[in-house]
């Protein structure tokens, strides 16, 4: 199989911090796989650099067996990979609708892209996306309006907007309602499965990556520390001292 | 209530058509009135619906003011065909400043990019006034308008009231399109849009372009009503028009249409009372105007309007599918 | 350019001109420093930083107008400056602590408009200057002179600044400023006034360009709408030096001193403002640039 997403020995290190040293990861089409590790383990920074958002000091990063460590952000975006942010954001002052409208893939380059007029399939499309995520009913209110947890599926709907190929999706769950988790993963399972996104989740909790992911990579203090099937990582000695010696 | 607002919009317009033969005396006035909101409604196009707070917009309609002195002077033509390839030459090298600048300067956030741009007006000021060519210190003229002085007014006037018509309209049909939502979206959280895939800088750069465009045929119209170019106080002039530029598009409602549109006229017929009755004092309460509503009241007229009648004066975009009442 | 060949021709001029250039320089890291305690204690980047200096020189004007050596005009303009920024900070800038930077960029300008405007009225356009009358030092058999005001100056400007170093290391007040600078939450859970700090931070800023304004007079020339090129200085020196680095910001001062220095000669003086706030231009590309490397730690 040829992976969708392959690192390889990827390092970036911030004066003296050495955020990732020499990480390894793939991931296939049409997968979910999961990234897991204490904080400060350096994910975050992997999915920064797979973003574009800083150079790399070392290795390579091919997308759809193309290198893509040099491009910038929104190059790298328009090849296929959105990523979500730990912290989420959206458009504050500007509605659900007018969130989701931008957010549309434009086939036009140049100018006739930037003047383009806003496509109804567009519109339509961003009120079922809406819908899918449960925010149809506030697709007119300000986004920075919603709630925190609203924000957070907002984002997701956005990034779903954008026909992304790989998705890379930094703590969906976290400060979601624990009583609307299980819709999260169920959404996340079935953009997957009917939208033909590949998944490459962050998450803390670990009841739900263990739920939701094929495969686990776990990372701590920049190294990849084990990867495998949830039930190997989870049973992994390393893992575990790594997470009782985190916390 | 569209009714209403389609009423209003048909009366201003028979007004602002007739205004020069309803009060004559004033007709100067007017066409300064017209100008004024050309400058708010560029500098909102990049300031209020992007996010990037420009002090330095001048400097495209300084450009635009010499370049079609320049060409009345080396070119023997007749005055009003002087004028417009004037106002051509000025057009062209403003949009390509625009380009040119923008592409190093647009890069720059925030508070940055703010005091970057008030040197950069500053800088051109300051060159000019040292550049021979130009006239340096002591200026350039414009050719005198071949008739009336009242001629000249209207034929000013007119001048001015269609080039902001034309500003308002092409920048109504740009906020109505892709182009209003990427402009907010950059506003609200650049890092977000440039994640998204907007290719954020070539937004950012043809939006200033296109405010360099009518700010240089407005300088070069402004030059030739003047007579006279001087660098810092007609070109280049910060302290003034590149200030006002600013407190007129806040005061009005940056980030709406009709904000800036409102706050010129409101701000000028304001200065046109300050001139008569504070006799030197009014640049110094100009200054106290800038800092009231910077800091008391931000929000503009629009945007108080707005939180006090969100139905009525709330975020309305053209495109039929983000209005509200309009999706069913 | 053809003064470039002079330069190489005549080293003591090189000299001179270095000369000149670090001790007007040494004077331009006051505002340069006063703007880095506002920027990095408030937030706010104070745009009337040069109209503070402007004032301050008036003040040591008019105190030498009054039959005083003008020399006494700096603790005189300090002191009037620093009620008079409590004040500013009492009915503006208390407003704007909390918001958006851009907003005190614009709120600050405003100010700067008022005073050089009020500075104007008060005062009329004029070019002033007030002379000390300290005479000459003349180095390498008098090919080099040097005013021994600048020398004076530069020595007041040096004990103002060892004295603020002292003043915000162990005093009091100064601990709680560094405080507030570092942490303005945690600063109030330890009980500290953040709103006073915050006044006195500003008050002091203001003090201490008064003070350079007072130097400023008797070296140079003040005139209302001279502010602005002390505000664009302090700031490219901020921004070159970073917050709260001190030996930065005395490099930057008079390497900008320096820099300016040969730029006028080269250029011919009636280009040194337009040097100034092209350099500003040029150092803020390069500043994006460098950043750019090494982009913002996204969450
Ligand atoms: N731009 C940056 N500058 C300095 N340090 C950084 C930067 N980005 C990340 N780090 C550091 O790298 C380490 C890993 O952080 P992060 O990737 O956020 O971890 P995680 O997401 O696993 O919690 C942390 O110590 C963080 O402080
Ligand atoms: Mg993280």
């Amino acid at each position: 199989m040829n992976p969708l997403l392959e690192l390889d020995g990827v390092s970036k290190s911030f004066g003296g911090v050495r955020a990732n040293t020499a990480i390894d990861l793939a991931v296939g089409e049409g997968e979910i796989v999961g990234l897991i590790g204490p904080n400060g383990s350096g994910k975050t920074t992997l999915f920064n650099s797979i973003a574009g958002h800083h150079p790399i000091d070392a290795g390579s990063i091919r997308f759809a067996g193309q290198e893509i460590s040099r491009l910038r952000v929104p190059q790298i975006a328009r090849r296929g990979i959105i990523r979500t942010f730990q912290q989420t954001r959206v458009y504050r002052r500007m509605t659900c609708m007018q969130n989701m409208v931008v957010s549309a893939p434009v086939a036009a380059q140049g100018i006739a892209g930037m003047l383009g007029r806003i496509a109804r399939e567009d519109g339509e499309r961003a009120q079922a996306l809406l819908d899918f995520v449960g925010l149809a009913a506030l697709r007119h209110s300000q986004a920075g309006d919603l709630s925190f947890g609203q924000q957070r599926l907002l984002e997701f709907a956005m990034a779903l907007m954008r026909r992304p190929r790989l998705l890379l999706l930094d703590e969906p769950t976290a400060g979601i309602n624990p009583t609307l988790i299980n819709g999260v993963i169920d959404r996340l399972r079935r953009a997957n499965a009917e939208l033909q996104v590949t998944l490459l989740v962050i998450e803390h909790n670990m009841r739900v990556i263990m739920n939701l992911a094929q495969r686990l990579y776990c990372m701590s203090h920049g190294e990849m520390l084990a990867a495998g099937t949830p039930g190997e990582v989870r049973n992994d000695p390393r893992v575990l001292a790594a997470y009782l010696g985190g916390s | 209530m569209r009714a209403l607002g389609f009423a209003a919009v048909a009366v201003g317009a028979i007004l602002a058509l007739a205004a020069p033969f309803l009060l004559p005396n004033y007709v100067a006035q007017f066409a300064i009135l017209w100008m004024m909101v050309l400058l708010a409604l560029t500098w909102d196009l990049i300031g209020g619906q992007m996010g990037y707070n420009s002090f330095g917009n001048i400097v495209f309609f300084g450009i635009g003011c010499y370049a079609a002195a320049v060409v009345q002077r080396s070119l023997d033509v007749e005055y009003f065909a002087g004028l417009a390839l004037g106002g051509i030459a000025g057009l062209v090298l403003a949009v390509a400043a625009a380009l040119v600048l923008g592409s190093g300067i647009l890069r720059l956030r925030g508070q940055y990019f703010a005091i970057c741009t008030l040197g950069l007006g500053v800088a051109a000021g300051e060159l000019a006034s040292g550049w021979d060519f130009i006239g340096a210190g002591g200026g350039m003229t414009a050719p005198v308008y071949p008739g009336s002085p009242r001629g000249a007014g209207v034929f000013f006037y007119y001048l001015f009231l269609v080039l902001a018509v034309v500003c308002f309209l092409t920048l109504r049909a740009l906020y109505a399109r892709r182009f209003g939502l990427v402009a907010n979206a950059i506003r609200d959280d650049e890092d977000k849009a440039e994640a998204m895939g907007l290719p954020t800088t070539q937004y950012k750069v043809a939006a200033w372009m296109i405010a360099a465009a009518f700010l240089s045929l407005a300088g070069a119209a402004y030059g030739h009503l003047q007579g006279f170019i001087d660098p810092r106080d007609i070109a280049f002039s910060g302290e003034t028009l590149g200030v006002w530029m600013v407190l007129m598009a806040i005061l009005g409602g940056s980030g709406t249409l009709w904000g800036p549109v409102v706050g010129a006229i409101v701000f000028d017929v304001t200065q046109e009372v300050f001139w008569t009755y504070l006799l030197g004092w009014q640049r110094v309460a100009l200054g106290v105007l800038i800092v009231v509503i910077v800091v008391f009241f931000p929000q503009g007229i629009i945007g108080f309007l707005a939180e006090r009648w969100p139905e009525r004066f709330g975020s309305r975009r053209v495109s039929s599918l983000l209005v509200p009442d309009k999706v069913s | 350019m053809d003064n470039l060949l002079v330069l190489w021709q005549a080293p003591t001029l090189t000299l001179q001109l270095l000369i000149d250039g670090v001790l007007v320089g040494a004077i331009y890291c006051l505002p340069a420093y006063g703007m880095a305690l506002v920027w990095g204690v408030m937030k706010i980047i104070n745009v009337a930083q040069g109209d503070f200096v402007m004032l301050g020189g008036y003040v040591a004007l008019y105190v030498s107008y009054a039959g005083i050596h003008p020399m006494f005009g700096v603790p005189v303009a300090a002191a009037v400056l620093f009620v008079f920024g409590w004040i500013v900070y009492q009915l503006v800038i208390r407003h704007i602590v909390d918001r958006d930077l851009f907003v005190s960029v614009l709120a600050t300008f405003g100010i700067s408009i008022v005073l050089q405007q009020l500075a104007n009225q008060l005062f009329s356009a004029n070019v002033e200057t007030a002379e000390a009358n300290l005479g000459s030092t003349y180095l390498f058999g008098s090919t080099i002179v040097v005013g021994n005001i600048k020398l004076v100056a530069v020595a007041i400007a040096l004990v103002l600044a060892v004295v603020l170093f002292l003043f915000l290391k162990h005093s009091r007040l100064g601990q709680a400023i560094r405080a507030t600078a570092q942490n303005p939450r945690a600063a109030r859970i330890l009980g500290i006034e953040t709103s006073q700090v915050f006044a006195m931070t500003y008050a002091l800023n203001a003090a201490i360009c008064g003070a350079a304004g007072a130097l400023v007079v008797q070296i140079w020339i003040i005139h209302p709408y001279i502010g602005l090129t002390y505000t664009i200085r302090a700031f490219m020196i901020v921004v070159v030096a970073g917050l709260g680095n001190i030996a930065g910001v005395v490099l930057a001062g008079l390497g900008l001193g320096a820099a300016e220095q040969f730029a006028s000669f080269l250029l011919g003086a009636e280009y040194q403002a337009a040097f100034v706030f092209s350099l500003l231009v040029v150092i803020l590309l390069w500043r994006s640039q460098m950043l750019a490397r090494r982009r913002l730690y996204l969450k």
